[in-house]
C-alpha cells in the first residue's frame, strides 16, 4: 500500500487538505463518510448497474495490430473512449453524485477544461434531476465549443472563468469560490485526482474501475493479469491513476505517464509539470506546482486544454518522486501527429489529451513480446476545430 | 506594557486598551509599488486600530473580485515578499499600531517558512492571517516556527464551523480569533442580516478566551458598529480596497476612516 493514500491524506510529502475554514465542514464531512458510503452494497450496486447501462461499461481492451506492428510490441487499447460522453470522466461523475444524493446535496457544481468532465457532470446531473453549475475557463470555451453546448443541452449552466490564465486552473478557482460561498447545499465535482484529501483519493476510487477491468480482459486475452507497461496522459491525473491503480504494488508493471510540453519545456509555453514544477500548495493539496520564484503560479500552456494545469494530483507527485512511474514530455507538435497516425492506423481518432500518450510509442522503446496498454482516454470529436487547423493529414 | 519586563505583544494590548478595533486589510504594493508604507501611515493616522497587509497571490481561493483585482495589480507592480520585506524594513519608524500580514500559503512555502517568519519579526510584524492553513497542519508544522517569532496566528471560523471546533480554535488562538460574518469569499456586501447577528450572538455567548473580529461584508458605518455590538470590532477590506482604487490620496484615507468610524 505504499503508493495509495495515508491516513492523514497525503501521498508521500504530498497532498493534505489546504483549505480555507469555510470549506472545512464540507471536506470534513467527506473526510468521515466517503469510504463508508462507497463501500457499501447498495451504493455499489447503483453505481455498477449505471457504469453498466449508461456508460457502457465494460469498455473493451482491444488488441490493436496495426498500431503494434508498426512499433514492433504487443499494444492494448483500454476504449474509455466508449465510454458515454466520450471520456473516462464519467466513472468519476456517476460516483460523485450518488455521493453527493447520499449527503443529502441539492445542487452540483464543477469545473472543466477540455469540456470533457463538465459534459460529464451535466449528464449525470441531467439523469438526477439535479442543479449543475460548471466553470469554464473563457480560453477554453473557445477552443472547445462544441462542448460549451453540449453541457447547455444536457441543461447546465455554462459560467466563464474570466481571471489568471483563463483556463482550467482559473476555472477550478472559480469553483472553490462558488462553494465557499454555496456550502450547505451543494456538493463539487472535482474532475481529477486533485484538490483537497478527500478528493485525490475518491475520484482515483472511482476511476479504479478502469485497471480492474485491464486485469479481467488481459487475463482472458493475454493469460496474465497485469501488462509490462501501462501509459495514460496526466492532466490533473485521473484516468492515469484509475489506470495505474490496481498495479501501483505491483512492480512488475511498469508505470508511464504522459505530460504535456506544450511548445517545449524550456520555451516558457508549457504545462509539464513535474519538469517544470516545485513542491507548493494549490487548490487544497500540496503538490508538484509550476510556479514563479516568488511562488506565483505560473500560467501553463499545452494545445490540449485538458492538460493545461499548472499541477498534477498529489498521487503522481509521489509517483515521480519515488520515481515508480517514468514522465515523459509531449510537445503539441507530437502529440497532433500521433492523434493522426492512431486514426489512420487504427480508425479511432483520439481526443488530443490521449495523443500524448500515443506519442510515447515515438520516444521509447518496447519489447518484442512485452504487452503494453494504453489507456484512451477520450475520443477526438471535441478536438475537430484542432485537428482542422494545426493536424497534417 | 509588559508587567514581567517583557513587551506585551501590540495585539494583546490593543484589545486590553481598546473596544471596537477598526482592522484595515490593504494589499501590498496597491494601488501603486511603494504605496504600501504611506498607506499604513495614513491609515494609522487616520485613527485605524490594526493593520492587515495583504501578500499579493496569483490565485486568492477565498477572496472576491476586488482584491483579486488588487492582488492580480500588485503582482503587475512588481510586489514580491522579498521587495515586500525590503519596503517594511522601516515599518516601525512610522507606525506603532499591531500590523498582521495576510498572504496564502504557498508564497510563503517558496520563500521558504521560517526564513518568513524571521522576516516577519525583523520588521515588525505581530501576526499572520494565513487562510489556506487548517489547525492541524499549523499545528504539525508550523506553530512552533511561529513561536519562535513571536507571531501569531490567526484563525478563521465561519456560521457552519462547529462549536467543537470553535473550541479548538479558540484553545489555539492568542491574539483574536477572525469571525467571518457569512458563508462567503471577501467582498462588500450592503448589511448584516439578522442570520448573520444570530450567528454573532450564539459565538458570543460561548465565553471564548480571546477577543473576536468581525470581518467579510464590513463595509460602513452601520456594519461596523452593529459588528462592534458582538464582538470587539471588526476587518474591513474590500470596501477599502475600492476606496483605494478611487482614490488613494492621504485626505481620502482619512476620510473613508472617519466615515466608518463615525
Ligand atoms: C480525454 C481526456 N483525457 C485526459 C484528460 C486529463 O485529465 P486527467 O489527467 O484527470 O485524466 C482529460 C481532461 O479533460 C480528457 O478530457
Amino acid at each position: 500500500m505504499k503508493y495509495q493514500v495515508d491516513d492523514k491524506g497525503y501521498y508521500g510529502k504530498f497532498g493534505g487538505a489546504y483549505i480555507p475554514e469555510m470549506l472545512y465542514p464540507n471536506i470534513e464531512e467527506l473526510r468521515l463518510s466517503y469510504l463508508s458510503i462507497i463501500d457499501s452494497d447498495e451504493f455499489k450496486n447503483e453505481f455498477e448497474e449505471l457504469l453498466k447501462n449508461f456508460v457502457g461499461r465494460p469498455t473493451p481492451l482491444y488488441s490493436a495490430q496495426r498500431l503494434s506492428e508498426k512499433y514492433q510490441t504487443k499494444i492494448f487499447l483500454k476504449r474509455e473512449d466508449l465510454c458515454h460522453t466520450g471520456a473516462h470522466k464519467v466513472n468519476n461523475t456517476i460516483g460523485q453524485i450518488l455521493l453527493a444524493k447520499r449527503l443529502g446535496k441539492e445542487k452540483i457544481i464543477a469545473e472543466t477544461g477540455a469540456g470533457q468532465h463538465g459534459v460529464a457532470t451535466a449528464a449525470v446531473c441531467a439523469l438526477m434531476g439535479m442543479e449543475c453549475v460548471v466553470y469554464m475557463g473563457e480560453v477554453d470555451m473557445n477552443r472547445q465549443k462544441p462542448n460549451v453546448e453540449r453541457m447547455k443541452i444536457l441543461g447546465a449552466k455554462v459560467r466563464p472563468a474570466k481571471s489568471g490564465s483563463k483556463t482550467l486552473k482559473d476555472a477550478t478557482n472559480e469553483a472553490m469560490r462558488h462553494w465557499i460561498n454555496n456550502p450547505v447545499e451543494t456538493h463539487y465535482i472535482i474532475g481529477s485526482v486533485v484538490g483537497p484529501h478527500p478528493y485525490p483519493d475518491m475520484v482515483a476510487r472511482f476511476q479504479s474501475v478502469i485497471s480492474a477491468e485491464i486485469q479481467i480482459q488481459l487475463q482472458e486475452q493475454e493469460g496474465k493479469n497485469a501488462p509490462d507497461h501501462i501509459i495514460a496522459c496526466v492532466g490533473g491525473g485521473s484516468n492515469a491513476a484509475g489506470a495505474f491503480y490496481h498495479f501501483l504494488d505491483n512492480n512488475d508493471t511498469n508505470l508511464i505517464a504522459a505530460e504535456a510540453a506544450g511548445l517545449g519545456v524550456s520555451t516558457g509555453r508549457s504545462a509539464a509539470t513535474t519538469q517544470l514544477g516545485k513542491s507548493g500548495v494549490l487548490h487544497g493539496s500540496k503538490t508538484l506546482l509550476m510556479q514563479t520564484d516568488d511562488g506565483q503560479v505560473a500560467e501553463p500552456y499545452s494545445i490540449s486544454a485538458g492538460l493545461d494545469y499548472p499541477g498534477i494530483g498529489p498521487m503522481h507527485a509521489h509517483l515521480f518522486d519515488t520515481g515508480r512511474a517514468e514522465f515523459f514530455d509531449v510537445t503539441d507538435e507530437e502529440a497532433m501527429q500521433a492523434g493522426i497516425e492512431l486514426s489512420k492506423l487504427e480508425g479511432i481518432i483520439p481526443a488530443i489529451e490521449t495523443s500524448h500518450a500515443l506519442a510515447i510509442f515515438g520516444k521509447r522503446r518496447f519489447g518484442n513480446e512485452e504487452v503494453v496498454v494504453l489507456n484512451l482516454s477520450g475520443r477526438g470529436d471535441k478536438d475537430l476545430e484542432t485537428y482542422i487547423k494545426q493536424g497534417k493529414y | 506594557m509588559g508587567i514581567q519586563g517583557r513587551v506585551m505583544n501590540r495585539i494583546n494590548y490593543i484589545f486590553n486598551q481598546k473596544k471596537d478595533i477598526l482592522n484595515v486589510y490593504f494589499t501590498a504594493g496597491y494601488p501603486t509599488f511603494d504605496d504600501t508604507i504611506r498607506v499604513a501611515g495614513s491609515l494609522q493616522d487616520a485613527g485605524a486600530d490594526m493593520l492587515e497587509i495583504g501578500i499579493p497571490f496569483s490565485d486568492p481561493l477565498a477572496d472576491g473580485p476586488t482584491i483579486q483585482e488588487s492582488s492580480s495589480k500588485a503582482i503587475e507592480n512588481g510586489m514580491t515578499i522579498h521587495k515586500l520585506f525590503h519596503e517594511l524594513k522601516d515599518l516601525r519608524k512610522h507606525v506603532e499600531l499591531p500590523v498582521l500580514m495576510m498572504g496564502y500559503l504557498n508564497p510563503i512555502i517558496r520563500y521558504g517558512i521560517s526564513e518568513f517568519c524571521e522576516a516577519c519579526q525583523r520588521v515588525g510584524i505581530d501576526g499572520l492571517i494565513v487562510p489556506d492553513l487548517p489547525i492541524q497542519e499549523y499545528l504539525d508544522d508550523y506553530r512552533e516556527v511561529f513561536m519562535e517569532h513571536e507571531l501569531h496566528n490567526i484563525f478563521l471560523i465561519s456560521p457552519n464551523t462547529s462549536e467543537e471546533r470553535i473550541c479548538q480554535i479558540d484553545e489555539w488562538s492568542d491574539g483574536f480569533i477572525y469571525m467571518v460574518s457569512s458563508s462567503s469569499i471577501t467582498g462588500a456586501k450592503k448589511g448584516l442580516e439578522s442570520r448573520q447577528l444570530d450567528y454573532f450572538n450564539r459565538i458570543d455567548k460561548m465565553n471564548l478566551k480571546n477577543a473576536r473580529l468581525i470581518g467579510f461584508g464590513i463595509s460602513d458605518h452601520a456594519s461596523f458598529s452593529k459588528a462592534c455590538e458582538y464582538a470587539h470590532g471588526a476587518i474591513i477590506g474590500s470596501a477599502f480596497i475600492n476606496q483605494l482604487k478611487n482614490d488613494a490620496s492621504q485626505e481620502a484615507i482619512k476620510n473613508f476612516i472617519k466615515s466608518i468610524k463615525n
